[in-house]
């Protein structure tokens, strides 16, 4: 089985990696699209700005190639910060305002920042923030309410889209997963998030496909 | 809820950790490795890796050091010391750092901070700012404490934040190393004067400065050092004592039984 990270500079893709090699699994960064072909599982990783995000997988290719795994071959997808944000429809960081840039589209809703889902702390939300599990989808097994995991961001999905996995609070219900059948994704930090976070990367490891 | 976070600060030159009392008077404290071992271990909440080489001769990070903190390391951590431009947060965000750190270089080049924000976003741009107080207030050092910059850390930490900054780091100089206390209307000041979290630090010497700290002067995260070092006193102790008093703690992970 591989696990294919997807480089386009995130700069969590090393963290991700490590973590990923405490669990036993030797993922494969892969630069050029085509090798997802033999991808059995893909993690999308990233850390910073959507647009950018975004303006770097589509100029690597990759838009279609992780649609293609995904849609076509029945791979798993995990997503994570804003690797996660990515596979929503549209997102306004750094977009003029009433044109956000486009995401993957893989799932449901906007990514704004969390001022405009009705947060009124102190932005970004940075540190450790408890869990509210709102699916039974397996990528939340055996994380139980209340679990505490590392955020670290200024925007997030829309928290009221349908494939909301878990929420935050803070200030407001801000989405803290997605799952979605095979599009999984984490807005808080896995690979930093101690014994909880490493919980969640087997549960996407284990997912059944 | 957001849970306020202990944060382990540790400071290396070359391949030891060292702490001194008021930017000064450096002791070394044992080899930097095992010592995040025993953290991640321990599974702090976060930890502040500042080098204390680069910081003072101007060389640039030690990214292979870090290479192998992050491979030690599963909770967040923040490098700073000498930072002075994207590429070198590139290269210390690449080897495994969360966060970076900019002090010097960001008042050098206070675009640097706008920059790192838009490539890196916000959230992994902290701004630690140095201060020592004076006959009216607070002014700002850089340079490990060395160079005055005739600016107030209120004033700085503002247009750091409205520059991108997505933390701050507030050190008080003359606290620092003494354990007696942060500097708390430094810390308030500067949590005031911001709408990003605000890490305390300088002078923690026990769990009721930390409470302070976070109850009194309203810092998101505290910081310490030498209370960690040199006294019996922990991160987990620290946590059963400020959960005591009321302040929001992250608990560790336990999975359900069966």
């Amino acid at each position: 089985m591989t696990v294919c990270i997807v480089n386009y500079e995130a700069g969590n893709l090393g963290s991700v990696r490590r973590a990923l090699h405490a669990l036993g699994t030797d993922a494969v960064v892969v630069d050029q699209p085509s090798q997802l072909d033999s991808a059995a599982r893909i993690i999308l990783p990233g850390v910073g700005n959507f647009r950018d995000a975004m303006e770097r997988l589509q100029a690597g290719g990759w838009p279609g190639a992780i649609t293609a795994a995904v849609r076509e071959r029945g791979r798993p997808l995990l997503g994570i910060c804003v690797g996660m944000q990515v596979l929503a429809q549209a997102g306004t960081e750094s977009s003029e305002p009433g044109s956000p840039t486009p995401g993957l589209g893989l799932i449901a809703g906007l990514v704004q920042r969390l001022d405009a889902w009705g947060c009124t702390h102190r932005i970004p939300q940075q540190g450790w923030n408890s869990l509210t599990v709102r699916t039974a989808h397996p990528l939340m097994r055996d994380i139980p309410d209340g679990t505490d995991v590392y955020f670290s961001n200024s925007f997030a999905l829309q928290p009221d889209a349908p494939a909301v996995a878990a929420t935050v609070e803070y200030g407001a219900p801000l989405a803290a997963a997605v799952a979605e059948g095979l599009v999984m994704g984490i807005q808080f930090h896995p690979e930093k998030s101690s014994r909880a976070g490493l919980r969640v990367l087997r549960n996407f490891l284990e997912y059944p496909c | 809820m957001l849970k306020i976070r202990i944060i382990p600060t540790l400071l290396w030159k070359g391949v030891g950790l060292v702490k001194g009392v008021g930017f000064d008077s450096w002791r070394r404290v044992g080899p930097v490795l095992p010592a995040i071992k025993v953290y991640n271990t321990r599974d702090v909440d976060e930890l502040v890796l500042v080098d204390i080489t680069a910081n003072t001769s101007g060389e640039p990070p030690d990214i292979e050091s870090v290479t192998d903190f992050a491979d030690e390391c599963f909770v967040p951590f923040t490098v700073g010391g000498g930072v002075r431009d994207t590429v070198q947060m590139q290269q210390l965000l690449r080897a495994g750092a969360d966060k970076v750190c900019l002090n010097t270089g960001a008042f050098e080049t206070p675009d640097l901070i706008s920059e790192a924000a838009r490539r890196f976003g916000a959230q992994c741009v902290v701004v630690s700012i140095d201060a020592r107080r004076n006959e009216g207030g607070w002014e700002c050092f850089t340079h490990s404490g060395t160079r005055a910059t005739g600016r107030s850390p209120a004033e700085w930490a503002h247009e750091a934040v409205q520059r991108g900054a997505g933390e701050i780091l507030i050190t008080s100089i003359d606290r620092d190393g003494t354990m007696q206390g942060y500097d708390l209307a430094l810390v308030e000041q500067v949590v005031r004067a911001v709408s990003v979290p605000v890490v305390a630090s300088g002078g923690a010497g026990n769990y009721e400065h930390m409470r302070q700290a976070v109850q009194d002067a309203g810092a998101s995260a505290v910081a310490a050092a030498s209370m960690f070092h040199f006294t019996e006193q922990t991160p987990a102790g620290a946590k059963a004592a400020l959960a005591a008093a009321g302040v929001a703690v992250r608990t560790a992970y336990t999975p359900p039984a069966g």
